[in-house]
């Protein structure tokens, strides 16, 4: 995952040939190249909005009160929508990855459905299900009194449809990577399968679900589309900083920048901080 | 050990350039070439049809058309997309960006009316019925013109309002009220025109207050100004009123 | 405790692959099953682990059925009292050594303290004490091993297993973990099944050796017989014997068209005969008298065999023959040479092949 170079030993006697001394030590311009290329193409976008950030208004942006209630509203819901597809999403990669089922690959191919679907489009689906007159939504209002549009949960769940086949996909391939053999090993060892999931299964796939748990939490914090469709824009409630931000660019381009120049930087620091210790691997 | 990469970036500047076809109107007046216009999303449905009737009118003559929010088309051209016209929904956009002759004209207004479901199962009469218990309720955002004109109104009616979300266009609050996700929303009256059977427009007085002036200009580094002009003038050409008109805009 | 703690037939028909394999344990005996590759030794100790289910025959530990498909009983590996010691060993790698012998006692019922005190003990008594904090990539091959059988061991299983113990080792730690591993298996109260295709593993280690060979037993003994009568051809290569089949009459078996081999027994019928490659003495020229077991031969190959020479024989039998490199010098012995071949009528062994 890291990319590695060994240094080389430069001893005064050294008789290796020029050639051999660079094979070992560096990095092939070929990839250099456009691995470098990729970086800029990557980071550039952040240097432009860098470069037209106010600066001097930075603070007082800061300290409006809409600026932290939405990224509060953000951060929580992110989470939340992570452990929701943590939950469901790894049995569901379990399933995929370990059961043997009639149109496993046609299930394998709906899981990915939320992808490629337009996350606006995702949104009016969520409510032809889950809104007022949807299909589930109408049961749970008139059985339950439960509304999930308009609400706080409703973001969670726009987040969560959008952000869970990153974690599935991540971990199901982490569980077709990790060595089944251990999981005999803990059967012969007394462990049955729900101990072996949880004290043997998991714990192998760490780094995987680790890094599916990130994707998926980090693409429920970018989350727009189906957010915005399906649980509306409502201050403290359902407006969360993509938001925020989108709605400051139709007055303020300015405080855009600012809002997602927060949201960069909150969740650049939450992920740099959280990579090196759970996903590096044993 | 790991490989420390230190980047330093430089000044380096992404120029995006676009790439649209530089008309160039000819020295007897005659229009032709590509003319790109800029306009409103709201504008959509009337202007396709206004720009089939310029190209009619003006054979050897194309219309490119980029409908989007305007605010989202103020930022694209003051960022350099080349652009020869701007129509946009509020004046506002229009005065952020530079245009060649003065003066922006009002081409036609727009004006709120309260989108309910088909049929107006709720019996929606007033702005005041809309802060009835359990009746949920769209507005757009204050950001955005329909949510501008939306307060305008309000405050107008002397109506205090809690709606269940602020959304971003207007094509979002009517989206709500067509799935039934709210019983009522304030949009403009040629957006339910556009959802005819859906949708059911209940007119109000107080949108007198709030109505929208859509201005309309040539731009200052239009790349096909002759057909630019020409196309301003076909807009507010009697023909092109009469296609505004049907589609429920009203005359400035 | 009539018999055998372990009581099985092993037989798993997978693909156009046939187990069959019958075995019986007693309590505190060790068993190694022996075989080359893709014999089906594997496939018997999965078998009995639980984790591949039998399609014929049974496996019974103490009198109650483990796996028996004609009365649909099988009780699933995490439910038998075995323990496993894998081929990698298959040590979790997220748990310190003291968690992973710690860990089958958990899943057995103990509390974790319980379990931890047990676990410590099982390190201590394969003198791993001091390394109880160590992750299995910080241990060494034999280190990694020695907490495998602590592993195993630790759940108190009435039947451990053992894949390939030592196969993953360098030849000096094989060494060490070997002498280990016998005192280990000695002092174990259950029945013991090892599965490995190395002899010196199997003699060292076991009471008993089954050899199986395309799933089906072979022969079956005490190290002793095995190593004096070998049956097959692998069994003989894996103790060092020349071995030849033939029809046997008083004292003469005919092992090949034109050779009768002269042995000290006196059978009738199908028999073996077996002589060391030592005792086979090669000539430039037929020995004078015409003594019995000598025969025409041609060098095949010659390989360096300890302080000696092995020379493979073609001829009415393949042969190998053992020379010391001054006899081989003197008879410029190279591929295609041509030599008389004799063997001492008391250095063969004959017994019957029914």
């Amino acid at each position: 995952m890291t990319l590695i170079a060994h240094p080389v030993r430069r001893s005064a006697g050294s008789r290796r040939p020029r050639g051999a001394r660079r094979r070992g030590g560096g990095v092939p311009v070929a990839l250099l190249l456009p691995a470098l290329l990729g970086l800029a193409f990557l980071t550039l976008p952040l240097i432009g909005l860098l470069a037209r950030t106010p600066w001097s208004t930075l603070p007082q942006r800061l300290a409006e009160p809409g600026v932290l209630a939405a990224l509060r509203l953000s951060l929580l819901t992110a989470t939340l929508a992570t452990l929701l597809c943590l939950l469901l999403g790894v049995p569901l990669a379990w399933l995929l990855a370990r059961v043997e089922f009639p149109g496993r690959r046609l299930v394998r191919a709906l899981v990915t459905v939320p992808l490629v679907l337009p996350p606006v489009v995702g949104g009016v689906a969520l409510l032809l299900v889950f809104g007022r007159r949807g299909l589930i939504g109408g049961w749970l209002d008139q059985t339950f009194g439960i509304t999930l549009p308009f609400t706080t949960t409703g973001v969670v769940f726009a987040e969560a449809f959008v952000a869970m086949p990153f974690l599935v996909i991540a971990v199901e391939g982490a569980l077709r990577g990790a060595d089944r053999r251990y999981e005999e090993a803990a059967a012969t060892l007394g462990a049955g399968r729900w101990t072996t999931f949880t004290h043997v299964t998991v714990p192998l796939v760490g780094p995987g679900l680790a890094a599916g748990a990130v994707l998926c939490w980090a693409r429920a914090l970018g989350e727009f589309g189906a957010t915005i469709t399906f649980a509306g824009n409502f201050p403290g409630r359902t407006q969360t900083m993509p938001l925020a931000v989108y709605l400051a660019l139709e007055t303020d381009v300015e405080a855009a920048i600012v809002l997602s120049l927060i949201l960069l930087v909150v969740s650049v620091v939450i992920l740099a901080g959280l990579r090196d210790r759970w996903i590096s691997a044993p | 050990m790991r490989l420390r990469t230190s980047i330093v970036a430089g000044a380096v500047a992404l120029v995006l350039t676009g790439c649209g076809t530089p008309g160039d109107g000819t020295a007897d007046g005659g229009v032709t070439g590509t003319v790109t216009v800029f306009a409103a999303a709201s504008l959509t449905a009337t202007f396709d049809r206004i720009g089939r009737d310029f190209e009619a009118a003006h054979p050897g003559s194309t219309v490119m058309f980029n409908f989007a929010g305007s605010s989202a088309l103020a930022t694209q051209i003051t960022e350099g997309a080349p652009a020869d016209v701007f129509a946009s929904a509020a004046p506002r956009h229009l005065a952020a960006v530079a245009t060649a002759d003065g003066t922006p004209a009002v081409f036609v207004r727009n004006q709120l009316v309260i989108a309910v479901a088909a049929g107006n199962p709720e019996g929606v009469r007033s702005l005041s019925d809309l802060t009835r218990p359990g009746l949920k309720v769209a507005l757009c955002a204050e950001q955005v013109p329909c949510g501008s004109a939306a307060s305008r109104a309000l405050d107008a009616a002397g109506v205090a309002l809690t709606p269940v979300t602020l959304e971003a266009d207007v094509r979002g609050a009517l989206a709500k009220v067509r799935l039934g996700e709210v019983d009522a929303a304030l949009v403009y009256r040629t957006d339910t025109r556009s959802t005819a059977p859906d949708v059911t427009a209940v007119e109000f007085p107080e949108s007198a207050q709030a109505v929208n002036d859509y201005p309309i200009a040539v731009l200052a580094d239009a790349p096909n100004p002759t057909a630019a002009h020409a196309f301003v003038a076909h807009v507010r050409s009697a023909q092109s009123r009469a296609v505004l008109a049907e589609a429920g805009f009203q005359a400035p | 405790m009539t018999g055998h703690l372990l009581d099985a037939r092993l037989t798993v028909e997978r693909g156009g692959f046939r187990l069959d394999v019958p075995l019986r344990v007693a309590a505190g005996e060790v068993v190694a099953l022996l075989g080359p590759n893709g014999a089906g030794k594997t496939t018997a100790l999965r078998a009995l682990a639980g984790l591949q289910p039998l399609t014929a025959g049974h496996i019974t530990v103490a009198g109650s059925d483990q796996d028996r498909p004609d009365r649909r009983t099988f009780v699933p590996a995490e439910h038998r009292s075995v323990g496993v010691v894998f081929q990698d060993y298959l040590l979790f790698p997220h748990l310190n050594a003291l968690d992973n012998v710690a860990f089958g006692p958990r899943r057995h019922g103990a509390n974790r303290r319980t379990a931890r005190r047990s676990a410590v003990d099982w390190l201590a008594r394969v003198g791993l004490g001091e390394h109880a904090r160590q992750r299995p990539g910080q241990l060494s091959g034999g280190q990694a091993q020695r907490v495998a059988l602590a592993r195993a061991l630790a759940v108190r299983p009435a039947v451990l297993l053992l894949d390939e113990p030592l196969a993953a080792l360098d030849a000096r730690t094989r060494l060490d973990t070997r002498a280990e591993l016998h005192r280990h298996l000695a002092a174990h109260p259950g029945a013991t099944v090892l599965v490995t295709h190395d002899p010196l593993d199997a003699l060292v280690l076991a009471d008993r050796l089954v050899i199986v060979e395309e799933g089906r037993v072979v022969q079956e003994g005490d190290a002793a017989t095995v190593t004096a009568r070998p049956r097959t051809d692998y069994v003989a290569r894996l103790v060092g014997l020349n071995l030849h089949r033939g029809r046997a009459e008083n004292n003469h078996i005919r092992v090949a068209d034109g050779l009768l081999l002269t042995v000290p027994e006196r059978l009738d019928g199908d028999a073996f005969v077996a002589f060391r490659p030592s005792a086979v003495a090669l000539h430039d020229d037929q020995p004078a008298g015409s003594p019995p077991n000598t025969w025409p031969a041609t060098v095949a190959g010659v390989q360096r065999h300890g302080d000696n020479l092995r020379v493979q024989l073609d001829g009415p039998v393949r042969v190998a023959a053992d020379v010391p490199p001054a006899t081989a010098a003197t008879l410029r012995l190279v591929p295609g040479q041509r030599v008389w071949a004799a063997v001492g009528v008391t250095e063969t062994r004959a017994y019957p092949a029914g």
